[in-house]
């Protein structure tokens, strides 16, 4: 009886919770609907429209920035994904080697790391290295810093896996190589697929890394949308932004299906 | 048992590329920050002196080590410009997580009190917003916060106020902009220490003669304090480095250290004076660390 007392919901829980939310996703609403505002003046409602969409994709250089964007972000998350994967494995699994603490403090660091620092120091790097700024060198920051996101994300998952089941596989003669790939990987795919996610999303919407560490002919939407953004509103930008958050919402939509899906096969991963 | 054993192997060498990666693209560029910030500023390409060149052999790297002065610490220490901006940038951040506590933890507490199947909802809506940019969602305030904006036109037509009221470039749309950025940041952890709270110590509080609201101030609240430090940990830190959101909302007069060490490198070409800044701001950082670590250790003491 008491049990149900303490866990109903208060009027003031259900207020901060609606408020909360409110609070989360009214700006992110008003935004989308601006976007589809057929006036030319930001703040004025003109009736709906898909003319800044429009204008949108018939804007060269936007759309060469969002297609640098899309490339960054594909690559990256693909190359943090593996490296954020293998980064957890040997987390969980190397029980103990040399440098550890180093190891893993270099993978949280970058989650709280101020992205100014982290721009200003791979530039460093990148000059001292001669190398070229552009596509590779904002690919590479943008790797380091999302690997460590899938690293958690796969950590948190591999930690909740039964590893009786690898055990029972090579008890059946399994390598243990063997035996991870065979029974491990499928269960753990669905917890790199949230990461590759993450990591895709996280690069496309980076602007100080990617500042830092761009070249000429290859500025990523963010910067684009950046410069405008800091001469005033526009729709145009409006329209970009709510095609951004839809892109982000659909991912979100797909991860949780799969997650669901696995779900099924056991256990749950949470996209996070 | 041997099993156990034998998969460490394997898994150590997965360490190896990961590792490396880690530090070759985030551990030693830190050492490039802190030899710049030890450099000069140079009318050259790359915009500093000295160059260390290992193909020019012993000398001239000792030659180059010897051009190396902590001037631009001296800058940074006499120029007021660069002291206020750290303490303002402490100012913000402190003040950031005091409200992002109080607005994040009622939400919070209320998650933990949902009803276990709708929970994982609640988490999911908490999270989307974190997936979208952040560069968008200050864009997104900026709309709304304009001289002509949604909220101007709200607060007029409720005759609250009898002009528009100028928020962007104010502090308000800085605090309001960084709450709404760093919120989810606040509610997961608050979330994931309340939902483990087991809800029979209320009850027994309770059934000890406590009301509600005691029994929150005197369980659940001190219970709950590692989320609290967790939460506040993972705000602050980079709160104190924050760019793009005082840059989008605040007003221009007193920078915050990000934008200082931004203003520095991009406007005016100073890579020397900018890593210097990185490296108060690194120092500035290590403050709450320790802080947090005292924290833990104390908590720890208590039985």
């Amino acid at each position: 009886m008491s049990a149900r007392r303490f866990n109903a919901m208060s009027r003031f829980n259900v207020a901060a919770l609606a408020l909360g939310l409110a609070f989360l996703y009214l700006p992110i609403v008003i935004l989308v609907i601006y976007s589809f505002n057929a006036s030319q003046l930001v703040t004025v409602w003109g009736g709906w429209s898909l003319r800044w969409y429009v204008a949108f994709f018939n804007d060269e250089a936007m759309l060469a920035a969002a297609a640098t964007s899309l490339r960054v972000a594909a690559v990256s998350a693909t190359l943090a994904a593996v490296l954020g994967t293998l980064a957890a494995l040997a987390l969980t699994r190397g029980e103990r080697f040399k440098g550890r603490t180093l190891f893993s403090g270099m993978l949280y660091a970058p989650l709280v790391m101020p992205e100014v620092i982290t721009g200003l120091s791979l530039l460093l790097l990148f000059v001292a290295l001669g190398m070229e700024r552009g596509f590779w060198t904002v690919t590479i920051a943008h790797t380091t810093l999302t690997m460590c996101f899938v690293a958690v994300i796969v950590q948190s998952r591999l930690g909740a896996i039964d590893r009786s089941l690898e055990e029972a596989a090579m008890d059946l003669g399994c390598g243990p190589v063997r035996a991870f790939v065979a029974v491990t990987l499928p269960l753990l795919l669905p917890a790199i697929a949230a990461g590759w996610m993450l990591a895709f999303t996280l690069s496309l919407d980076d602007l100080v890394i990617a500042s830092f560490t761009t070249g000429p002919g290859s500025a990523t939407l963010p910067i684009r949308i950046y410069s405008e953004v800091r001469l005033g509103v526009k729709p145009m930008i409006n329209a970009i932004c709510a095609l951004m958050i839809g892109a982000v919402a659909l991912t979100i939509v797909t991860a949780s299906l799969a997650t669901k899906l696995s779900g099924r096969r056991g256990g749950n991963a949470a996209p996070m | 048992m041997s099993g156990r054993n034998l998969f460490t192997r394997p898994a150590r060498l997965a360490a190896i590329a990961p590792y490396g990666w880690m530090v070759l693209f985030f551990l030693v560029p830190f050492g490039f920050v802190l030899k710049l910030s030890l450099s000069q500023v140079a009318n050259a390409q790359p915009p500093y002196l000295p160059v260390f060149d290992l193909g020019a052999g012993w000398q001239a790297l000792v030659a180059a080590a010897g051009s190396l002065s902590f001037d631009n610490f001296r800058l940074l220490l006499s120029d007021d410009l660069y002291l206020l901006s750290g303490l303002r940038s402490l100012t913000v951040a402190t003040t950031t997580t005091a409200l992002l506590l109080l607005i994040g933890y009622p939400i919070a507490y209320a998650m933990s009190r949902l009803p276990r199947r709708w929970q994982p909802l609640a988490m999911m809506l908490v999270i989307v917003p974190f997936w979208t940019s952040f560069l968008i969602r200050v864009y997104a305030w900026i709309n709304i916060l304009q001289h002509d904006g949604l909220l101007n036109q709200v607060l007029l037509a409720l005759r609250i106020v009898s002009a528009p009221v100028v928020w962007l470039s104010t502090d308000t749309a800085m605090y309001i902009g960084m709450v709404y950025s760093y919120l989810p940041f606040m509610i997961l952890p608050l979330y994931a220490t309340l939902s483990k709270l087991d809800p029979a110590l209320c009850e027994a509080a309770a059934d000890l003669g406590s009301s509600p609201l005691q029994s929150f101030w005197r369980v659940t609240l001190p219970l709950s304090l590692p989320g609290v430090g967790a939460g506040a940990l993972l705000c602050f830190i980079p709160l104190v480095g924050e760019f793009v959101i005082p840059d989008l909302l605040a007003g221009s007069d007193s920078p915050m250290i990000g934008q200082t060490l931004w203003l520095e490198f991009f406007t005016n070409r100073d890579w020397p004076v900018a890593a210097a800044t990185a490296v108060m701001l690194l120092v500035i950082l290590l403050l709450p660390l320790v802080i947090y670590d005292r924290f833990q250790r104390r908590q720890m003491v208590r039985p």
